[in-house]
């Protein structure tokens, strides 16, 4: 049986690590290449990286942190934030990612979903998708409508419908993040998360919401993720991934254990 | 000098990099005589089995690989690596290899009937559902000893990424099996020829160990 994943995200800005609460204030916590490397020996699953880089001339340096990450860790990782081309998601993956996550550019263009699992293959292409809690409306059937620019930008298109489009598309993976959620460490968002999976048939990894690790063992049962996407409450030491593998296992959910490394 | 076969399936600097993280050299290459020629060969692979034997049709890799296999040099195939040696393979019947008796067959999937899904119940009772492909960390039951097994533990697991997998008739063939709504055998091997379905680059340490020992390997 496959194990759940457990996936620390990293937000990395000009090649240093943050952590944003609501995308504000984002605190420096230091070199992405010490931390991936810190993650995969304490047991994380996967990785994600998010470019939140500004500045277009500083995105090569994103690209020599991938290079540097894929020769100091051995587990899949993906890239995602500021991925706009073909030729954006060519360069992470060649640099050693193994998956390459669009979301804004994808809402604006969906071919580039279809066009990057045509030339990467669908296991590739992760749609990361943000959305925002707004009651059932005209357009928004589900009451889920996908947001842009950290939650600033409504777009007009349901989240459950998009998430679908998205697998139709080639997506191999959601990435499912709740704006409303995001930073409050209250959970994540189960109902969001268990409409989605519900609904598509790719894996989804919930996102947004975690501060300890029942949250984790709810959104993998009751909200039918099969991955789950964390950040301050191990990038703080608050919890260790061995603390919420041994509350998951308690729980009778099938976790992956890491090798102890000797040196 | 490891040659590490390129028939444009899939993302070979990683295989690459986890050589040379061991401390092995390793050439990148989809030339048939430095194949023949190297010391040891690792053919990895994703994407499908019919554009990877073409590819390898079209430049030679194909007799390069079966001449390999007759003079003894060790041979490693990860995921369509694992595929393709068998004679063919279900993914758009393609005719294979054929260094290992038998086929490559995709997961059952009666996809279309239940919605694309699969439901069973796990011993919690909770809904779940079998995606295809299979995709994250899953077990490996070592059903026969092998050198390429040296240190891996019973509990160890490993990075998947695959829709089918190898049936060898001959089960003396099979050296690891995993469960995903079925059991299947996600390690073979054959004399000097060994495979695994998950992809040793990304299954951490014991991925790592798996590698190092066929760096080391004298069938």
């Amino acid at each position: 049986m496959l194990s759940k994943r457990i996936i620390p995200c990293l937000d990395v800005r000009e090649g240093r690590t943050t952590k944003g609460i609501k995308f504000e204030n984002n605190i420096d916590i230091g070199d992405p290449v010490k931390m991936a490397r810190f993650y995969y020996e304490a047991g994380a699953d996967e990785l994600v990286f998010y470019d939140i880089t500004a500045s277009h001339e500083k995105r090569d340096i994103m690209i020599e942190v991938v290079k540097e990450v894929a020769r100091t860790i051995f587990i899949p990782f993906s890239v995602g934030g500021g991925i706009r081309t073909l030729e954006d998601m060519r360069a992470v993956l060649l640099a050693g990612a193994e998956k390459v996550s669009v979301n804004s550019a994808a809402v604006k263009n969906p071919e580039i979903i279809s066009q990057g699992a045509k030339a990467f293959g669908n296991q590739c292409v992760v749609l990361g998708m943000d959305v925002k809690h707004v009651g059932e409306k005209k357009g928004i059937a589900s009451g889920y409508e996908i947001v842009i620019n950290g939650g600033r930008t409504y777009m007009g298109i349901d989240a459950l419908e998009w998430a679908k489009k998205g697998q139709a598309l080639g997506a191999g993976e959601i990435c499912l993040n709740s704006i409303d959620a995001d930073g409050t460490k209250d959970g994540y968002e189960m109902t969001l998360t268990r409409l989605i999976s519900d609904n598509v048939s790719i894996p989804v990894i919930a996102s947004g919401g975690a501060g300890k690790p029942e949250h984790i063992s709810e959104v993998l049962t009751r909200g039918c993720a099969d991955a789950a996407l964390i950040a301050s409450m191990v990038h703080y030491g608050t919890y260790t991934i061995n603390d919420i593998k041994n509350h998951l296992e308690q729980k009778g959910i099938k976790i992956r254990r890491n090798r102890k490394f000797s040196s | 000098m490891i040659a590490i076969v390129d028939y444009g399936a899939g993302n070979l600097t990683s295989v690459k990099r986890a050589v040379s993280y061991l401390g092995y050299d390793s050439i990148i290459t989809d030339d048939p005589e430095k194949i023949a020629h190297s010391d040891r060969i690792i053919f990895p692979g994703v994407g499908a089995a019919g554009a990877a034997m073409e590819m390898m049709q079209k430049r030679g890799i194909d007799n390069a690989l079966k001449e390999s296999f007759k003079a003894k040099i060790p041979m490693l195939g990860i995921c369509v690596g694992c595929q393709i040696i068998m004679e063919r393979s279900e993914e758009n019947d393609t005719v294979c290899l054929g260094l290992i008796k038998g086929e490559a067959k995709s997961f059952p999937n009666n996809m279309k009937e239940v919605g694309n899904r699969i439901v069973i119940n796990d011993k919690n009772a909770l809904e779940r559902y079998l995606k295809v492909p299979h995709m994250g960390w899953n077990g490996l039951n070592t059903v026969q000893n092998h050198p390429l097994f040296n240190g891996i533990e019973q509990k160890d697991e490993f990075y998947f990424v695959h829709s089918y997998f190898p049936v060898p008739i001959d089960k003396s063939n099979i050296y690891g099996e995993t469960q995903y709504g079925i059991t299947f055998a996600s390690a073979i091997g054959k004399e000097n020829l060994f495979a695994t379905q998950f992809h040793l680059e990304k299954s951490g340490e014991p991925g790592l160990l798996i590698l190092k020992n066929f760096c080391t390997w004298k069938p």
